[in-house]
């Protein structure tokens, strides 16, 4: 049942450009895009109970490398691509080795800290990131030859990262490894004594989360093709906490749903509303107050409870 | 590996909280299947020697041995996976997971599989028949698939056990393992301990001495982080200070 439900509404988002307007294409690909970026941040925070708080560094690292070696390296696109995530996840590793010291409040601090270095560095390092004019005329990759320029085409392209980023991080939470780290976010001494190497796994998932945050930074700095410090910063790191926490964390489809309900808040809603991000604010308090589990598992709940009910 | 090489060895160890000492010049020696009973006061320390042991907290000063290698610095999943293993006093369990997941994630701690991102825990069928073998050992085959959070204490206490043995430890530490149980229920866990193999080396911390004493055949008392007495049990029960410091007549 779940999995005829799935490919249903994996056929229904295949076709959805066929009917929609560009406005609802591109609508949907930032969605996609802010929904790998939710995903790879909740495996850190739902899986590993490690809240990190810098998680827009691994977008936009990954987003201005890609950016500085196309324009300034004069790599292809798809070279920078590679260059881009290995540099990423050299960097999760380095910053992993520094955050990862601590735990809770501590680590969040930490991540956050980090974040806003290289916020201040791509403010301030003119020469290599242009400062406050970000960067632009960059171009989008073409597979295959396969021209990405239309809303249509890299909404698809979009779409299919999307479903190879979902598939592999359910298979990863499912894994032994994500049994593992579910284990030292409820029990990190028990697991120790286990036998599990607790460090190590939190590292791994660090790097891991990176490699998404990356995959999830190109396809924004491709969706974009402009590049600004505003995507290292402070307020883009919140609001994938956001979309995790109000979508539900620890869980596969909550950070989709909640990257797409901060999407939509932001972009349609702001249209009409004039102080969206008050409705923003109002719409996540809501959430809280009704739903503090997060909307996925909560609609569960009140789903699950009602059929009880019934029967 | 002769017998004469104990199975685990403490010299001189020493612990300070600040300006606290919590072990005091401790010295212990436990042969290869022995089963040792540790006594002692509240606040004697014996939790902080577990603690020492296990690597959660490590020595201001001293040495701690596994079977002649030397552990006193090692991290506690390396000692984990020299064979030792170990109960909790204050319940320590996955509660929102289920009896038999709870035991498996003790058979992936000793294992390769830990480290595959990619292969699901559920395909792992050995882990999982064994986890269900060792949950019906001590009596929870039938509750293997509940959840922890959904059964009883009693009950909680024996997963404690079952998710050390199916490690099959060389030296296993129980700390309590009958803190809170009814009459019954303390019956059923001595049965499960007496059961447990010699190739097992046992090192026990408990208050319930009718029980515990029938378990031990060696006794440490600890008294403000110092072995007051250490010998076979008779004799330890015997001694004039064990009756000053913890029997009390």
């Amino acid at each position: 049942m779940k999995r005829i439900s799935g490919v249903v509404f994996l056929a229904l988002l295949c076709v959805f450009p066929l009917f929609a307007g560009d406005f609802y294409i591109n609508l949907a690909s930032q969605i996609l895009i802010a929904a790998i970026f939710a995903m790879s941040l909740n495996l850190l925070v739902g899986y590993g109970g490690l809240t990190s708080l810098g998680h827009a560094s691994f977008l936009g690292f990954a987003a201005y490398a890609s950016a500085w070696s196309t324009t300034q390296m004069g790599l292809g696109v798809g070279t920078a691509a590679v260059v881009a995530i290995l540099a990423t996840m050299v960097m999760a590793g380095l910053f992993g080795m520094i955050a990862l010291r601590a735990t809770g409040l501590g680590f969040l601090m930490i991540t956050l800290a980090l974040s806003q270095v290289l916020w201040g560095l791509a403010y301030r390092w003119v020469a290599v990131t242009n400062g406050d004019n970000g960067m632009s005329g960059l171009v989008r990759p073409a597979p295959f030859g396969i021209s990405l320029d239309s809303g249509a085409s890299y909404y698809w392209f979009t779409l299919a990262v999307f479903v190879v980023s979902y598939w592999l991080m359910a298979i990863f939470v499912s894994s032994a490894f994500g049994s593992a780290l579910r284990g030292t976010r409820d029990q990190a001494r028990r697991m120790s004594a286990l036998g599990h190497d607790v460090w190590m796994i939190r590292w791994i998932t660090f790097i891991y989360a990176g490699f998404w945050g990356a995959v999830s930074g190109l396809l924004y700095v491709y969706y974009t093709k402009y590049i600004h410090p505003s995507s290292l910063s402070i307020t883009a790191s919140a609001e994938g906490l956001l979309s995790v926490i109000a979508g539900g964390s620890g869980t596969l489809g909550g950070p989709v749903v909640g990257a797409a309900l901060l999407i939509i808040l932001k972009n349609y809603a702001s249209a009409y509303v004039e102080r969206w991000n008050m409705l923003l604010g109002f719409v996540f308090l809501f959430i809280v107050l009704v739903l503090p589990e997060g909307i996925v598992p909560g609609l569960k709940r009140i789903f699950s409870r009602r059929q009880g009910g019934q029967s | 590996m002769s017998a004469s090489v104990p199975a685990l060895e403490i010299v001189n160890l020493k612990k300070f909280f600040g300006g606290l000492p919590a072990t005091q010049d401790v010295n212990l020696r436990v042969m290869p299947g022995e089963r040792r009973l540790i006594i002692g006061p509240n606040g004697a320390g014996k939790t902080t020697l577990f603690n020492q042991i296990t690597g959660d907290f490590l020595p201001t000063s001293g040495q701690i041995k596994l079977f002649g290698a030397d552990i006193t610095r090692l991290k506690p999943h390396e000692r984990a996976h020299m064979g030792l293993s170990r109960t909790y006093q204050i319940i320590t369990l996955f509660a929102k997971d289920t009896l038999v997941h709870n035991v498996t994630l003790g058979l992936l701690g000793l294992s390769p599989a830990r480290w595959n991102l990619f292969k699901p825990l559920d395909h792992y069928q050995e882990m999982e028949v064994e986890a269900r073998r060792v949950l019906g050992l001590v009596g929870l085959g039938a509750m293997a698939d509940r959840l922890v959070s959904e059964i009883a204490y009693g009950q909680k206490r024996r997963v404690e056990i079952a998710m050390a043995m199916a490690q099959k430890p060389k030296l296993l530490l129980l700390d309590e393992p009958l803190a809170g149980l009814s009459a019954e229920e303390r019956t059923t866990i001595k049965e499960l301990i007496a059961a447990i193999p010699k190739e097992t080396t046992l090192v026990m911390i408990e208050h319930d001495m009718d029980t515990a004493l029938d378990l031990a055949e060696t006794v440490t008392l600890l008294h403000y982080g110092k072995v007051i007495v250490d010998g076979e049990r008779d004799a330890v029960i015997a001694d004039e200070k064990t009756r000053e410091v913890y029997l009390g007549h």
